[in-house]
């Protein structure tokens, strides 16, 4: 039995659940909802939630359990010196689990018959050219050794399937009788129901939580793997970045550090001051009918994806500063320079900072405007003496989180200011960033485990690091001036 | 209504500092205020009373153009300070509210320090030439408010962690501090415990030797203790005024007598 049958034999008992428990709880009532502590819904809800639960926490256990005990078994069909070694056990197994799912293909497929492949001999027959008549290619002929542990692997899945079907109907059953046999009118079914919601709840933000700790020790773990074979020095202070695949590459983070700072300031530089005028604008002066049209029309520019814009770089904004401002002032002949790449995400940021602004400067009290009219203040020393500063934090929060993107920004670098790793003050230069070199690293052909690979792990977690630090200021700046209004 | 003491005030002024003539208020087609005649006393303390909606606070604020923030309001007719009419096309609504200051209903001190914003008015219209000017502009306005002895030490602490009727006082130094002609406060103690209201009711008591004073209040005992001169509003028409002590002890008009003896309202 599949798990998707599984899961819909599940889901039908519960939904059967939710009836029952219903039915029976007005039955216990005497057909006077006003009898019982909770609403008959509740004990519908305890009903299916008792019936379902159960059973989709096993199932889950057991998917995750079932390869690795079965594997374990199928394992001793192996060669003894494939067995002692990691790598070559795992490729064996993988071998294993294609061999066997071929074998399912040819089942369906009418190639072969359940007989037929009990009796299968890996000496006698081609498997690999019966397997690859039905579509499933192996990259090698098949041993007799993989052929047996891909038989036995066979029947220990369909035992287990078995054994999984019947160990989980059975448990939604119980589930169901046992939540049956408790209803009563004095039974709390509507609190029950609400702590089971509650460990939803708290489920959905563990899930987030661990999710951050598994990428976090993914990073670390390789990371460390690289300053194994890398001084940690080298990498933090070298000023040279030139891997070589054949070795003695020098992987150092400083000019990647500087063309990522170098490209947020200026996209910073474009952004703030645009995003911050146009939030007050939109705040402050515009009509309701205005800002009705012109707000989703800036957030339009957040909606469309980093790589058009990175079109828009290459095509557009890189040739017309090359030829305006780079060549006649002698600066470079770069169509890709850091500038580019710097405008066009400062564009692109300009609806994260307008927004949250927007958003902020309307959360500012209606009564301090008024104070400060009343006074004789003018609408814009109104904002900019007490809006403003009533808003700060706020705001620098949102400047910082456009940093935070800038920082992470990838396709627009690559395309806007190239992939040379260069350390220079000339905003005309092609530079590049930490995120371009990690995709360029991680996609290029050589061992996964050398350090030229691995580079990109310390570099990804010395990004992490890096945002962490600036959200972590940006939380520390919000809460230290918040409350200035209230 | 034995509590209520009206206290017999010599009003040292009876020059009007205010004129307002046929003044009527439109929110889009709705009228607000139908042809209100007042003259508002110079030096003297003018309460005004009616039931909620009655048009009292609208009417406050035609007398500084608070109104002017609201983009479908209206006002018609002709208000006069010092014989000049505020809604005239030369008058810059800035600059005249500036000369006519307002306290509102719950206070709003600025996100600043204590003496940031009683110097915000001064800063803005420039009416300091330093520093040593302006720290003087700042203590005189607190003390006017009755503030100063409590916050002289801590004048660069922020005025929002004031308790709330020392926030108010913040907000009357912060308009004293402008030198106005008129005060205008919309239910400046409606936000305020009793004591706190008490120290704001004979604070407003003192301001009336400096200004002119304009108050909008909801509890009548308050106009009666605070005012020498009540303008009673009613479905936004301006029904009956005159003496504080004439109206509370024997009003003209039969809905004066009905809200004061409370049975409307």
């Amino acid at each position: 039995m599949t798990v998707l049958l599984l899961l819909t034999i599940l889901a039908v008992l519960a939904a059967a659940g939710y009836v029952l428990g219903r039915r029976r709880a007005l039955a216990v009532a005497g057909g006077d909802p006003k009898q019982l502590h909770s609403l008959p819904g509740f004990y519908g809800w305890h009903t299916a939630i008792l019936a379902f639960v159960p059973g989709f926490l096993v199932l889950l256990l057991w998917l995750v359990i079932q390869p690795l005990v079965i594997e374990r078994g199928v394992a001793a069909h192996l060669p003894e010196s494939v067995q002692a070694d990691p790598a070559a056990r795992q490729l064996a197994l993988a071998d294993v689990r294609r061999v066997a799912s071929g074998l399912d293909v040819a089942l369906s497929q009418g190639a072969l018959t359940e007989g037929a492949i009990a009796a299968l001999d890996a000496s006698a027959t081609d498997l690999r050219a019966k397997l690859g008549e039905v579509g499933v290619a192996l990259g090698a002929a098949v041993s007799p050794e993989v052929l047996a542990a891909a038989k036995d692997y066979r029947e220990a899945t369909a035992r287990a399937a078995t054994l999984r079907a019947v160990v989980i109907i059975a448990l939604a059953l119980g589930g169901l009788a046992w939540a049956l046999k408790r209803i009563a009118p004095d039974f709390w079914a509507r609190n029950r129901v609400e702590k089971v919601v509650l460990w939803l709840l708290m489920l959905a933000s563990l899930i987030a939580i661990l999710t951050t700790i598994g990428i976090i020790w993914s990073m670390l773990s390789e990371s460390i793997n690289f300053f194994r074979q890398y001084p940690i020095g080298d990498f933090f202070f070298g000023l040279t970045w030139s891997p070589k695949f054949g070795g003695g590459s020098e992987l150092g983070f400083i000019p990647l550090f500087w063309g990522t700072i170098y490209i947020t300031v200026i996209a910073l530089l474009v952004a703030v001051p645009l995003g911050l005028f146009a939030a007050i604008y939109l705040a402050e002066y515009a009509s309701k009918r205005t800002r009705s049209w012109i707000k989703p029309m800036i957030e339009v520019i957040a909606g469309i994806p980093t790589v058009v814009y990175g079109l828009f770089a290459l095509i557009t904004v890189g040739p017309f500063l090359r030829d305006v401002f780079a060549q006649p002032f002698g600066l470079g002949s770069s169509g890709s320079s850091v500038m580019t790449a710097g405008v066009v995400i400062g564009i692109l940021n300009i609806p994260f900072i307008s927004s949250l602004s927007d958003d902020i400067i309307n959360a500012v009290p209606q009564s301090l405007r008024d104070g400060s009219f009343g006074i004789g203040a003018t609408r814009s020393e109104t904002i900019r003496q007490v809006v403003l500063p009533a808003a700060l934090p706020g705001i620098a929060g949102a400047i910082l989180m456009g940093a935070s993107r800038a920082i992470g920004e990838t396709m627009i670098v690559v395309m806007g200011a190239g992939a040379a790793a260069k350390l220079s003050l000339n905003p005309f230069e092609a530079m590049t960033t930490m995120t371009v070199k990690i995709v360029g690293q991680l996609t290029g052909d050589t061992d996964f485990h050398s350090p030229e690979t691995l580079v990109a792990f310390a570099l990804g977690m010395t990004l992490f690091v890096i945002t962490l630090c600036l959200n972590v200021l940006a939380v520390w700046i919000v809460r230290k001036y918040r409350e200035q209004y209230e | 209504m034995n509590d209520m003491r009206t206290v017999e005030r010599a009003v040292d002024n009876t020059e009007a500092r205010i004129t307002a003539r046929d003044v009527q208020v439109w929110y889009g087609e709705a009228q607000a205020i139908r042809d209100v005649n007042i003259d508002i006393p110079d030096k003297a303390v003018t309460a005004f009373i009616g039931p909620s909606g009655c048009g009292k606070s609208t009417f406050l604020r035609t007398l500084n153009r608070m109104n002017d923030t609201i983009p479908i309001c209206r006002v018609l007719g002709t208000i006069e300070l010092e014989g000049e009419n505020i809604y005239d096309k030369r008058v810059d609504p800035v600059q005249l509210r500036a000369k006519v200051g307002m306290v509102f209903q719950k206070p709003n001190p600025f996100p600043k320090s204590i003496y940031d914003n009683v110097a915000y008015g001064p800063r803005i219209h420039g009416l300091t030439r330093n520093r040593a000017e302006l720290d003087e502009v700042v203590e005189q306005s607190l003390r006017k408010a009755a503030l100063w002895n409590e916050v002289k030490d801590r004048l660069h602490a922020p005025g929002t962690g004031l308790s709330g009727g020392q926030q108010q006082r913040l907000c009357i130094a912060r308009a004293v501090a402008t030198s106005p002609e008129v005060l205008l406060m919309d239910e400046p103690c409606s936000a305020l415990d009793p004591i706190a209201t008490a120290q704001v009711e004979e604070l407003i008591d003192e301001l009336r030797s400096n200004f002119s004073v304009v108050i909008v209040t909801h509890s009548m005992q308050q106009a009666a203790r605070v005012s020498q001169k009540t303008a009673f509003f009613h479905l936004g028409n301006l029904v009956e005024q005159g003496d504080t002590s004439q109206i509370f002890t024997n009003p003209k008009d039969p809905r004066t007598e009905a809200y004061i003896t409370g049975r409307i309202g």
